[in-house]
């Protein structure tokens, strides 16, 4: 794997920054791997447009812009509308299945993969913790990170009490993604 | 002199710019900021803040930047390692005091996460646009030192150099950022204590009575004491004799404004940071800062990969300018080509280098976000064919 563009895309409050921030960390501390992340936020604290920026590459990272992802996680309508037209022939779109629909119009060759996220998140207790079962739901599907690394990423990112709630959060997203994905 | 370990977060982190910065001046022996948060850099006191209870210091969050601007002066008679951190609605309201802090010789370090300008602009996007104002913007003359870091990794290495510069040549020290920066998280590794090395303070050796706070030797630069240690002292922003006391007349005024101009424009050989990539044999060196560097450092690749010899040279330090290095370099090269964001600040320094004798581009850009590669890619190919381009201050972009 040479170099991976990932962008992460939702509403500000869906915790969309951390989920980039943890799939970046998983690979740069956990894995041996160079990550950079960039972010991008409006000025309101929660509801607005939000997106993370991820590079996950074996090599130093230069420009840390995301132009052309190879993987676009989404989480909300608006984010799918304005991201899903960037994404790379042939790349892969992860999204949360009962917020986001994706259509047809689509560049060539592109695969959409949806997961009830925060639905899981709800019947695992809270609905906050949508972001971290999209993380485990990433890894499962792409591989891209092991689960070693990013349940570690996730382990020292989340507040002290958090820990179980996260795991599982964490442990539901990855097998469910092994599953559809038949990784 | 080592680091003390209390302030040194040892490990390998996954954090942001403006994280770094604040663990650099942490283990810089940075032990009191007076800052009014301001975005893109509010993390670096957020961060300070939460982190100097534990390890013994000082943050106050002040009524705006003119007063932290101050406060962090006094903090230095008071013996402390010192920081502000601001972006450029903040900078521009400290320019009386960084005046202040060149006159009274004050080593400090003051941090700019640059945002779009003019006024309040972009907030939460990037600019380069405040290169200028750090090294003309209060009035008088004097010297200052800016760096600028383009990764977390140097927002913690650089800082400990920017402090270990504070307290060497007593002069305000810039730390330019830009947002991208500040807000980029990458690794950083924060190595033990004792691998890193810190400047100490001037402290002075000899004995109340015989001391003068403005009494210097052959490097220029005055030693300090501590306000309450029992030496007389005497800090003013009028123009002053060794004693510290004010003196209004024109050899009083050669004696200290020569002196605050020379102790860095004769010693700027010490003071040269420049980080060059393939310039023996270039015919066109980029010459870049901060986030534009990383954006050329892609422009120059795929330049390279079409069979130009283009070279890259980084400013980590931007002030003092190197103008001596870049005027060599202007003998030996068809073209500098300077990509920045901002509407041409930067390459005024190089043109005045180059002195005509080779030409130089500028890439301008207003800022809100950085260069495409392909726009800067252009002008290197342009350069390289022996295009006459634009001047270094073209019109704003069609």
């Amino acid at each position: 794997m040479p170099k991976t563009e990932i962008r992460v895309g939702g509403l500000g409050g869906q915790g969309v920054i951390l989920c980039g921030s943890i799939i970046g960390k998983a690979a740069a501390i956990h894995d041996g791997k160079h990550a950079a992340m960039i972010q991008a936020f409006g000025p309101e604290a929660r509801g607005s447009a939000c997106s993370a920026q991820v590079i996950v590459s074996d090599e130093p990272i230069g420009y840390p812009y995301v132009k052309n992802p190879d993987v676009l996680v989404l989480m909300s309508p608006d984010a799918y509308k304005l991201f899903a037209p960037t994404v790379k022939p042939g790349g892969l779109i992860l999204h949360e299945s009962e917020l986001v629909h994706p259509d047809k119009d689509l560049p060539a060759g592109v695969k959409t993969i949806g997961i009830p996220a925060t639905r899981f998140a709800e019947e695992l207790g809270r609905r906050l913790v949508l972001n971290i079962v999209m993380v485990g739901f990433f890894a499962g599907t792409t591989g891209l990170v092991s689960y070693e690394a990013v349940e570690k990423a996730v382990l020292d990112s989340v507040p002290k009490g958090t820990e179980d709630l996260n795991s599982r959060a964490l442990k539901k997203g990855f097998e469910f993604g092994r599953q559809v994905s038949g990784r | 002199m080592k680091a003390d370990p209390k302030g040194v977060l040892t490990g390998v982190h996954f954090i942001d710019g403006d994280h770094a910065a604040c663990e650099g001046a942490l283990a810089a022996g940075c032990r009191f900021v007076a800052g009014y948060p301001i975005t893109p850099s509010t993390e670096v006191v957020e961060r300070f803040a939460q982190r100097i209870p534990h390890i013994g210091g000082t943050f106050i969050q002040m009524e705006d930047e003119i007063a932290s601007s101050i406060a962090i002066q006094g903090a230095v008679w008071a013996g402390k390692k010192v920081m502000t951190v601001t972006s450029g609605p903040g900078l521009s309201l400290m320019m009386e005091h960084i005046g202040l802090a060149a006159i009274a010789e004050v080593p400090s370090v003051w941090v700019d996460v640059q945002r779009g300008g003019p006024s309040t602009g972009l907030p939460t996007l990037p600019a380069q646009a405040d290169m200028m104002q750090v090294k003309w913007g209060s009035h008088g003359d004097y010297e200052i030192i800016a760096l600028c870091p383009n990764s977390p990794q140097e927002c913690f290495d650089l800082m400990i150099k920017a402090f270990n510069l504070a307290e060497t040549f007593r002069v305000p020290v810039f730390f330019m950022m830009d947002e991208v920066v500040g807000h980029m998280t990458e690794r950083v590794v924060i190595p033990e204590a004792s691998k890193i090395e810190l400047t100490e303070r001037r402290w002075t050796k000899k004995k109340p009575g015989e001391y003068k706070p403005y009494e210097t030797g052959a490097d220029m630069v005055p030693d300090l004491v501590k306000a309450g240690d029992g030496y007389r002292i005497h800090i003013t922003g009028l123009t002053h004799d060794e004693r510290g006391y004010p003196v209004i007349n024109a050899a009083a005024q050669k004696k200290l404004v020569e002196r605050l101009i020379n102790k860095i424009r004769l010693r700027k050989h010490e003071l040269v940071d420049v980080r060059l990539d393939g310039v023996e044999g270039a015919d066109v060196v980029v010459v870049s800062f901060g986030i534009t560097s990383r954006v050329t450092g892609a422009a120059v690749e795929e330049a390279r990969r079409k069979g130009v010899k283009v070279g890259h040279a980084r400013l980590v330090i931007a002030w003092p300018f190197p103008s001596d290095l870049f005027a060599d370099l202007s003998r030996k090269v068809k073209a500098f080509v300077v990509p920045e964001l901002n509407m041409g600040q930067m390459a005024l320094e190089v043109e005045r280098a180059a002195a005509g004798r080779c030409a130089v581009v500028g890439v301008p850009h207003p800022g809100g976000t950085v260069h495409e590669v392909s726009v800067i890619l252009d002008k290197i190919m342009q350069a390289a064919a022996g295009k006459k381009g634009s001047p270094a201050l073209e019109g704003a972009s069609r």
